[in-house]
Formats: structure tokens, sequence, C-alpha cells
């Protein structure tokens, strides 16, 4: 089976600076990916340009056939795509319940607002709040159930767990594993691998720009040397 | 003879209407460049021009075409919202990536080109428009006379401002436009298409400000010189407001208006300044504006 | 505190000092000897923008601020100048003294209010207290309203040369001119102008490293309006008469207009832009067409696809390049 994301030799720029230089990724229809790398490797400009954000690009992006680096950033949703940005971006002029319902349905099959507020009941409770108002672990739920709703089959994270509380970090872990049996597919920007560890089927290691290993998650126990050296924890 | 502070009643009143009535046309158009600055990060000088052309538009369509003024309050701001889409999508919007300060000039120099092509058509002078004959004559209310066409102003300018307000924080489309003022690049990757957002939200400021015309059109006559005597002070009003809030942008609208009109009583020579001494006042003592949430 | 000055690269290479000197010398015979050919009053006119676009660049293309009220300095000087000179008897160098220092003044009120407020709030600011200005002129009992002071006195220079003597009168001005230009550029390469050139870049940096910027930028307006208000000073001298004309906004729109064409941060950029449009306004002047249109035409066509200016355009050009200029906004 078709690979349902595939990038090929993806190149990006911010401005005059070459970030990505040559990025190969594949990822299975209902597969959870992390990509794991030190700070300023390049990690979010890969999800970035992904999704189109970054438009200075070259290279290859198929996502379930389509050719993406086509498609303009306002479109990306519609093709199924959807985005939670490591800023989060929830919006401190709107509501929690306006945050939710923003992002616009762009395909059958995503989840109805009774099945998002069960999953995340302190959303329910907090949604004439301004959403600036919740914590950060609660701003990282809601950022993530507002694309839950819109029907998106794959969902692009950037480093959900960072600065979070470790109750808060189970509590998305185990989200991620609903999603990830209710067949949505997941490519994971992620510094705590422990983390990614125990949900991820497959891991890319990114240096300068480029991806140097991947492996599954089996092999996960042999790699913690060149981890180690590579991300230095 | 009623005294207030040594000035009859009457004429108390009377100035108090009239600054109700500019103050309408302050909140008007401090609405539509509040709201346009808000999205589109562009100081709209055109704005003047756009009232202006919602009144010139209101006295063709009556000269020309024999429609009137009630058909004229939708077709007016409907024609200058047009026109303010094209500029917008084909020009307005090769300059957000660029300093603030070429939008403020590209929509001078357009100001400049609109003004002086109606100056060149139609003279410096004012045409008459007709107060439509439903709204004519006056009531006497015991302690004033009130003219029905201001008391009209009044209450459709407060009707459409609030109208606005609640387009803007209680519905969808108001969410999209407040979210992506916020954010736009995020938006947009929610799959919202926020290139024809940016020209709907320049296209609705430009159809408030030419409905503002309409309005004015029987009070003020149609001069293509009215755009460029309210920009300014509106340019004040809103630096007074701050452009943060749309409510703020409104009230400021209508209590710099009664302000000018209680000075025309109690100090007419200072009528004309008022509003820019008030300005310098505020930048002394709270410079982001009353309303205002950035710097 | 770092010495900001050493961060900042010389932005012109050998050639081109050698190549503007060749430029300067060549612009000042033209000046020099240009009565000979055109009307000096015209000439006038022109130096007396063309400075007034020089003062005004020194605010937006170098210190980055945006004034829409300049015309507040430049009539406000005009009208100054004028009633001294007319009503009080004041010798000319005298009278735009005056006229400098009444300017200098009110940009240093007016540039007190507006940098309370960043970015394009500072334009609206002085857009209000030009308009405020206006008012005052249009109802103030020394303006003479509408009319405007008419029949100034050139007087006699020092005492004894004679500037009701086109020709006299010509070369004062032209001294005038250069002298302006000459405290511009001084002012741009001295310690001043480097910070001010820093806190046109980053902001915040400079801010960081100490700098109270509100005091530089102050500085600058100020700066900016007494040069201005010379070249008000002296159109009163020239014209011999001032009116509103020259303190409304639409004045304020037309010196943004000169140093837009002729190239925001470039030195002489605004001489060209100054010198196009007042020769395109005098040969309107004669026909009936509207010259608001076709400056609000130029204006949105430079916006959009010639921001760089004349000069800007030329500095970055193949040629340009090759004589070693280099145009960086």
């Amino acid at each position: 089976m078709a690979p349902l994301l595939e990038v090929q030799g993806l190149n990006a720029w911010y401005g005059e600076s070459h970030i990505l230089h040559g990025i190969d990724m594949t990822v299975g229809e209902g597969e959870m990916i992390t990509i794991l790398g030190r700070n300023g490797v390049g990690k979010t400009t890969t999800l970035r340009t992904i999704t189109g954000i970054v438009r200075a690009r070259k290279g290859k992006i198929s996502f379930a056939g389509t050719d993406m680096m086509q498609v303009p950033l306002h479109k990306t949703a519609h093709k199924g795509i959807g985005f939670v940005p490591e800023e989060r971006g929830i919006f401190s002029t709107l509501t929690v319940s306006e945050n939710l319902m923003l992002p616009p349905v762009v395909a059958p099959g995503g989840m109805t607002l009774n099945e998002i507020y069960e999953l995340f009941p302190n959303l329910y409770e907090r949604r004439t709040s301004s959403g600036t108002k919740l914590s950060g672990g609660e701003q990282q739920m809601l950022a993530i159930a507002r694309i839950l709703r819109t029907g998106v089959r794959l969902l692009l994270l950037d480093e959900p767990t960072e600065g979070l509380a470790p109750v808060i970090v189970q509590r998305i872990g185990e989200v991620l594993k609903t999603l990830k049996e209710r067949g949505m597919t997941i490519v994971l920007v992620e510094q705590n691998f422990r983390f990614a560890s125990r949900i991820a089927d497959r891991f890319y290691l990114m240096d300068h720009g480029q991806m140097v290993s991947e492996f599954p998650v089996g092999e996960l126990p042999q790699r913690m040397d060149v981890l180690h050296k590579v991300l230095g924890v | 003879m009623t005294m207030i502070f040594g000035i009859p009643l009457q004429a108390l009143l009377g100035q108090l209407l009239i600054g109700l009535i500019n103050g309408s046309f302050y909140a008007l158009l401090s609405l539509g460049l509040a709201i346009i600055f808000g999205l589109l990060r562009v100081i709209n000088f055109a704005h003047g021009a756009q009232y202006m052309l919602g009144a010139f538009v209101a006295y063709l369509l009556l000269n020309y075409l024999g429609i009137g003024y009630w058909p004229s309050l939708i077709l007016a701001p409907v024609i200058v919202g047009l026109a303010g889409a094209v500029i917008e999508r084909l020009f307005l919007r090769r300059l957000y990536d660029l300093d603030p300060l070429y939008g403020l000039l590209f929509t001078f120099g357009l100001a400049l080109a609109v003004e002086g092509t109606f100056r060149y058509l139609y003279g410096s002078s004012g045409q008459p428009y007709a107060t439509p004959p439903a709204l004519a004559g006056g009531m006497n209310l015991g302690f004033m006379f009130l003219p029905i066409y201001r008391g009209w102003v009044v209450i459709v300018s407060l009707v459409v401002c609030i109208g606005t307000w609640l387009l803007i924080e209680k519905t969808k489309l108001g969410a999209y436009l407040r979210s992506a003022t916020e954010n736009a690049t995020l938006v947009q990757a929610f799959g919202v298409n926020v290139p024809v957002l940016l020209t709907l939200t320049y296209a609705l400021g430009a159809g408030l400000a030419a409905f503002a015309g309409v309005l004015a059109a029987p009070i003020y006559q149609v001069s293509p010189l009215m755009g460029s005597n309210m920009i300014i002070v509106v340019f004040a009003v809103v630096v007074v407001g701050g452009m943060g809030s749309i409510m703020g942008a409104i009230i400021t609208g209508y209590v710099l208006g009664i302000a000018e009109g209680l000075t025309k009583v109690f100090y007419p020579e200072a009528s004309n300044i008022v509003i820019f001494v008030i300005m310098a006042i505020v930048l002394l003592i709270r410079p982001a504006g009353l309303f205002g949430r950035d710097a | 505190m770092a010495d900001i000055t050493e961060t900042i690269r010389t932005e012109k290479s050998r050639t081109a000092l050698s190549v503007q000197a060749g430029f300067l010398i060549i612009g000042l015979l033209l000046l020099l000897l240009a009565p000979f050919f055109f009307y000096p009053i015209f000439l006038m006119k022109l130096l007396c923008f063309a400075l007034f676009a020089c003062a005004f660049n020194l605010l937006l293309g170098y210190t980055g601020l945006l004034s829409f009220g300049h015309a507040t300095f430049f009539g406000g000087a005009a009208y100054f100048t004028a009633y001294t000179v007319k009503s009080w008897g004041f010798p000319p160098e005298l009278g735009i003294l005056v006229g400098v220092l009444g300017a200098a003044l009110l940009g240093l009120v007016m540039g007190f209010f507006a940098i309370r407020r960043q970015g394009i709030y500072f334009a609206m600011i002085t857009l209000s207290l030009s308009q405020m200005f206006f008012f005052f002129c249009l109802q103030a009992e020394f303006t003479e309203g509408e009319d405007g002071i008419q029949s100034v006195p050139r007087g006699h220079l020092l005492g004894f040369i004679d500037l009701n003597s086109s020709t006299n009168m010509y070369y004062f001005v032209l001294a005038v001119f250069l002298i302006g230009l000459l405290i511009i550029w001084r002012f741009i390469n001295s310690p001043f102008g480097m910070i001010l050139k820093s806190i046109r870049e980053n902001e915040q940096r400079a801010i960081s490293l100490g700098y109270s910027v509100a005091r530089y930028k102050l500085g600058a307006f100020v700066m900016s309006a007494a040069l201005a208000g010379l070249a008000g000073s002296v159109k009163a001298l020239v014209f011999q008469f001032a009116t509103l004309t020259d303190v409304t906004w639409q004045m304020s729109g037309e010196v943004i207009l000169m140093t837009l064409l002729g190239g925001i941060g470039t030195l002489i950029g605004p001489v060209f832009g100054a010198g196009l449009v007042v020769t395109l306004q005098n040969y309107l002047a004669t026909s009936e067409f509207p010259v608001t249109i076709i400056t609000g035409v130029v204006f949105m066509i430079c916006v959009l696809i010639f921001r760089r200016g004349i000069i800007g355009e030329f500095y970055a050009s193949r040629l340009g390049r090759k004589l070693g200029f280099v145009y960086r906004r």
C-alpha cells in the first residue's frame, strides 16, 4: 500500500538561511512517527514546510497521491493535513468554544463536539473563558482538540509535551493513543523521546536539516547510545 | 428661557445634537478604519475618499438614474465596497509584507487621485442632496426642536455600529476575522481562505465609510472636499481610542463628537481643534490610547 | 556601553567616493551657471523645495520616522520670517534665524507628542498636530488668514547685499541650500547620526545597548524641522509672501512624494525628487489638468513599483553598483 505521506528531497529556506537539506520521509496510514533531534536542526521547519507555511521550498511532498507543492496554504487542511504548532496558537480574542469551532470541517470522519468534550471534559467546563486564560496543558489539549473536529487524516504535532507537567504529558499520551486507535496518522516532533517511545511506531532522527537515521520502536534500546550522542541527553 | 452655565438650554441641546451627529460619523468612520487596520495592518487614508464617494454615488444615482435615498443606502456601500475589493485585490495586497508606511502612502495617493478627480469634475463647492421626504421636518420635544433626519442619523448609525460589533464579536465570520488578526498564517493553515477574508474586510471598511457618506449627504452637502476634512479628524479619534478595540473606536467617536459640540457652545474658537487637543492630552497620560491594546 | 559606531560598516567604496566627488563638482558647476539659462525664480523655488525634501528625508530615510506634518515647519517658518521682516523691519538674516528657531520650537513640541507612539500612529499624530497648526494659522491675526502675508521685502543681506537683485538672491539661496546639505551630510555621518541609523535598523537592540531612543528621535525631529524651516524662511523671501497653502496637509504630502520619488535614504535623492515635482507643477500650472490627480497616481505607482526612487534605483542598478554605490533598504 502506498504511504499516506511521502517526502523526497525536501529543501526549505527561511529568507537566506537554508534550513532543510533534502529531507526524505514516508508515513504509512495509521502510523505514528516521531521526529527526534536537537534544537535548531529543522524539525519544526519540516512540519511547517509540509503544511505549506514555509513557501520557499523545493522537492516532493505527496499526500494521499496529491502533489502538495502546488497547493496554496489555505487549501492544505482541505486535503486532510492538520497542524498543531509548537506555540499552540490559541487565540486570546476567542473563547475556548470559539477556538474549538474555528477550524472548518474539511472531511467527514472527524470527532463530534460531544465526543471531543468527552475526551476533554475540562474544555467543556471552561468553554466560555478566553482561550488564553487556560493553563498550558489545557491550551495544548484545546490545540489538539480543535483539529480533531475537522476530519483531517494526518496530524502534525510540534512538541506537544513541551513545558508541561508529567501528569498532563501522560494525559496527552493517552489522547494520542486513542487517536491512533481511531486510525489517525500522526507525525510527532518531540524532544522527550521517552514519551514518544511509549506511543510511536517509528522514529526519524534529524540532524543539520537532514534525516540521519530511521528505525522502528523495537530497535530503540539498541539505538540509545547514538541517541544520547546526537541528542546530547 | 432656561439657562445652563449661562447658555440657553435650547442652544446647548442644539449643539449637543450636532455633536452627537458628528460623533455618529466619527464612530462609523473610526470603526471602519479600526477594522481595516486590525486585520490588514494598513492605515486606510482613502477612507475619507470612500466616505465622499458614498455621498457622490448617492447623488449620482439620484440625478442620473432617479434612484432615491433608501436604495442608495444599500447601493452606495455595495458599489464603493466592490471598488475597494478591487483595489485590495490588485494593489493593496502587494504591500502587506512591507513597512506599514507604504500602505499609508498608497492609500494617501489613492485619496488624492479620487478627490482630485471629483474636484476636477465638480469643483470645490458642494452639491445639494435633498432630505428624503419620509424623514423631513422636525418634532417639537418641548425642551428642543429635533429635526427628524438628524435623529434618524444618530439612531441608524448606532444600529450599524452595534450591528458591526455584533458581527465581529459574536459570529463565525467575526471569529475568523479576530483570529486572523492575531495569527493569519495559522488560520490559513486551518483551511480558512484568509486572502478572501482580507478582501472582504477592506470592502466592509470601505462600505461602512460609504454608508456614512450617504447619511451625510442631506446634512453636509455632497462636496469633493468632505472626505479629507473628515479623515484627519478621524485619525485623531483613532489615536485617542486606540485601534485595538471595536467598541473602543465606537465609544471614542461618539464621546469626541459630543466634546466637540460642547466646545462649540462654550468656547467656539477652539471647536475645530478641540479633538486634536484631547489627542495631545491623551498622549501625555495614556499613550496607548483609551482602549488601546497595542503600543 | 558598546560603541555602536564601530558596528556600522562604511557603505561606500573608494570608487564611489571619487565618482561622487565627480558628480558633486559637475552638479556644483551646473548650479552656479544655471541662472544664465533658466529663470532664477524657478531655480530658487527648486532649491527651496530641494532643501525641504532633504530635511524631511533626514527624518524618514535616516531615522525611519514618517512625519505627515512637515508643512508646519516649512510654512510656519515662512510666516515667522515674513512677519518679522515686513512688520518688524528685521534684516533678512535675522528674519531667517527667527524662522528657523520658530520651526525648531514647533518641531520640539510636535516631536514630543508624536514620539510617544510608534510607527504608523506617529504619522497620524503629526498629521493631527499639523492640522491644528493650520487652523491656528487660519484664525491668527498675524498670518492675515486667507490672504497671507504679502509684499515681504527682501532687504539687504548683512546690510549691503541687495537681495532684490535676482542674481544676488539666487546665489544667496544657493549658498543656503549648499550649507543646509552640508549640515545634513555632517549630521548623518556624525556619531549622533550613526546611532539614529542603528535605531532605524533595530530599535530594540539600541534600547538594550542603553541608548535613550526617544531623545535621539526627538533630536532628529528638531533638526529636520529646523532645516525645513530654513527652506521655508528662504522661500518666503524669494516669493515675498507666506500663505496658508504652505501649512496644509497637501504640502506635507508633497514633500513626502518628492522624497519617495527621489529616493528615501539617499542624500541627493530628494533633490531630484523635488526637481521633478516642481518642474512638473510648473508645466501643469498653465494647463487645466488637475495636479492632485497626477500627484496621487504618481504616489501609487511609486509605492507599488518604484519604492527605491530615482537615485535609489540608480544606486541599485548595474551601472550604479559598478560605480561602487550601495543602496540598502
